[in-house]
């Protein structure tokens, strides 16, 4: 038998209390009082608009935005990040990009998220992938489309994927998302 | 540099939610138990220390910057010196460290290190988001931003490598859960079993909810002394617990904070700069890692923390210790995700890469004497969370690893008893103890090594 819910599920919120009890006097016995008094929590919205930079690593979002993969790479020793570096954690050397689109991928790590942060919460459940590239050093963090949730397998590890992209850029890293490769 | 004596410690409740009290009065709980516990009251204690050192993770969860000086402040130690140190999960181990620095380097005879997180001022996945802020916000963060997603990705690619399996990472929930239920100051005191585990609601998948920690509201304090503190201690009318308990291993250690920009490094890479000791002497080892790599196997991968090990290792030198498991007689580690428990086994020499499933379900990280309800093929060899972890005790991010520190001190004074109310928790003649701290997915981690002395 499925196990029902024994906790309703709670959220911030509720009626302005207009007038807080206090005692009417004010002499040491009500004072004393004011010790046992449970703490008063107020709700205090916060929200603020930052002006983000993706800085160098700009370009990679333009070429989502025009449905290509980019990665970047040291020109001498050819360390190539799936993930951009602006420059490269071994020499120090500003990388080049070079565009990895078309390059064979598999999945090197996934789980299914049921749960999330505040700001995902709606899109749960959803399945979030390392992608491991031929030739590419490092990963990239992804969605991945196309599998069930529900049916989550250790046998996707190691599943051939290939990109898709939006169709109307964000200019976020999710503008790109993987589906199982054809075959 | 100087030795350095952990004298006293103390914690407050942790619990999901502490609206009675703000943070500067959850955090004088934890430092009045400490200065209570060496027989001094408030006003000596507060002139005999030289200064402070604060450790809180979030800016967002108390909506507060430089909550650490308002801390100092309520507990009367101004103008004395202090600072705040942050770095993640780790920020209380990594505070007990630079405490310890002040003692050593002489720039302090007495310091206090102490540490708090308030994260009930905000609903749990809003919490969750601001946890996973301490991801990359270009890259990773946009994508589904949530920690126990992070870690399920590398317990995923943990168990494809090496056939580590849901029950054995279950089984340390169990463990820690059990611990905990003598633990006074623990958030959560239950018995379950791994049934249980599995079938609570699934969180990130294979993790459900009683693999993972939860948040928690809640503060620690540790008092450290050089042996001119001690004198000046005493001289006021201080009890220092004897035998003394004497920091005598530090080692940190990083890693890249995207787990997409970790190396894969080949074999001859890792013998050479991650193995241990232990490891680099063991031709049966060397073998083994061998063969690990000749099936595909890359360090550390997402699978494992070269953090933990390059702190583990650096901690081990600076202490003198060369088989971990067998000179070690405790060790509290960060135990945010069962899976992470197993990772650390890992990385601080418990077993080899890769055994860390099976050592889960071996018993040698179980107490000896408590009933947890398994079949456990092997006796207690070196109990990994006797205090019942972060998955039981709770996880105020600041507090967290100072909390490690206290339970560690009073292990090692063999005054679990007294603290707790209990002495089942007691491990029987602790001589030497590690504390292990761990932030981001795995990008500071901190491990120190208290002795007690004689």
């Amino acid at each position: 038998m499925t196990k029902l819910p024994e906790h309703r599920d709670e959220t911030l919120g509720g009626y302005i209390v207009h007038g807080v009890p206090f005692p009417v006097e004010t002499d040491p016995d009500a004072l004393a009082f004011l010790k046992r008094m449970a703490p008063l929590q107020i709700e205090y919205p916060y929200q603020v608009t930052y002006l983000h930079s993706y800085g160098q690593d700009s370009p990679w979002f333009a070429g989502a935005a025009n449905k290509h993969l980019l990665a970047t790479q040291d020109p001498q020793s050819g360390y190539t990040y799936g993930t951009p570096r602006g420059h490269d954690m071994f020499s120090g050397a500003e990388t080049r990009w070079i565009d990895i689109t078309d390059r064979p991928a598999k999945v090197h790590a996934f789980t299914v998220c049921h749960f999330g942060s505040e700001e995902f919460l709606p899109e749960t459940p959803f399945v979030l992938a390392l992608i491991e590239f031929e030739d590419v050093n490092t990963l990239f963090l992804t969605r991945l489309m196309g599998v069930d949730p529900l049916a989550a397998t250790l046998d996707w590890i190691g599943m051939p994927v290939a990109p898709r992209f939006l169709r109307n850029s964000k200019l976020k890293p999710t503008d790109v998302y993987f589906i199982p490769a054809k075959c | 540099m100087r030795p350095v004596y952990a004298v006293s410690g103390g914690v407050s409740k942790f619990a999901k939610a502490r609206p009675d009290k703000t943070f500067q009065a959850i955090i004088k709980e934890a430092y009045d138990y400490a200065v209570t516990d060496l027989g001094l009251d408030f006003a000596t204690f507060t002139r005999l220390v030289d200064g402070s050192v604060a450790s809180y993770f979030s800016d967002h969860f108390a909506r507060q910057l430089m909550a650490g000086i308002m801390a100092h402040d309520y507990l009367g130690l101004c103008p004395k010196p202090s600072h705040r140190v942050e770095g993640g999960g780790a920020t209380g181990g990594i505070c007990l460290q630079e405490a310890w620095k002040a003692i050593a380097s002489g720039t302090m005879d007495i310091c206090l290190a102490y540490g708090f997180e308030t994260m009930s001022h905000v609903e749990t996945w809003k919490g969750n988001e601001f946890i996973a802020l301490a991801s990359d916000i270009s890259w990773d963060y946009p994508v589904g931003g949530f920690y126990s997603g992070y870690y399920a990705m590398m317990v995923t690619r943990h168990m494809k490598e090496f056939g580590t399996t849901v029950e054995q990472m279950a089984s340390v929930s169990v463990k820690n859960h059990m611990n905990a239920y003598y633990n006074p100051y623990a958030q959560k005191r239950n018995r379950y079993t791994i049934a249980d585990v599995r079938a609570a609601p699934m969180v990130a998948w294979p993790m459900t909810r009683l693999d993972i920690c939860v948040m928690s509201d809640g503060a620690a304090a540790t008092i450290l002394a050089s042996e001119e503190g001690l004198k000046r201690l005493e001289k006021a009318g201080a009890k220092v617990a004897r035998p003394l308990v004497r920091m005598t291993g530090l080692g940190r250690g990083t890693d890249a904070m995207r787990l997409s920009d970790r190396p894969h490094l080949d074999y001859e890479t890792f013998l050479r700069d991650y193995a241990t000791e232990q490891e680099k002497a063991s031709n049966e080892t060397k073998a083994y890692y061998k063969k690990l790599w000749d099936h595909g196997t890359r360090y550390p991968g997402v699978h494992s923390f070269r953090a933990g090990r390059t702190a583990g290792n650096m901690a081990y030198k600076h202490a003198g210790v060369h088989d971990p498991l067998k000179e070690i007689d405790f060790v509290e580690l960060h135990d945010a995700y069962t899976s992470s428990e197993i990772q650390t086994y890992e990385d601080m020499g418990l077993c080899r890469y890769g055994e860390g499933g099976p050592f889960a379900a071996s018993g040698k990280a179980f107490m000896p004497g408590i009933d947890y309800g398994l079949k456990l093929p092997e006796k207690p060899e070196c109990p990994v969370n006797p205090s019942g972890g972060l998955i039981a005790c709770g996880h105020p991010v600041g507090a967290t690893g100072l909390m490690q520190a206290v339970f560690a001190i009073w292990q090692l004074q063999s005054t679990i008893g007294k603290h707790f109310g209990d002495p089942t928790l007691q491990v029987k003649d602790a001589k030497r103890g590690a504390i292990h701290s761990h932030a981001g997915t795995g990008t500071y981690v901190s491990v120190s090594i208290l002795e007690r002395e004689g």
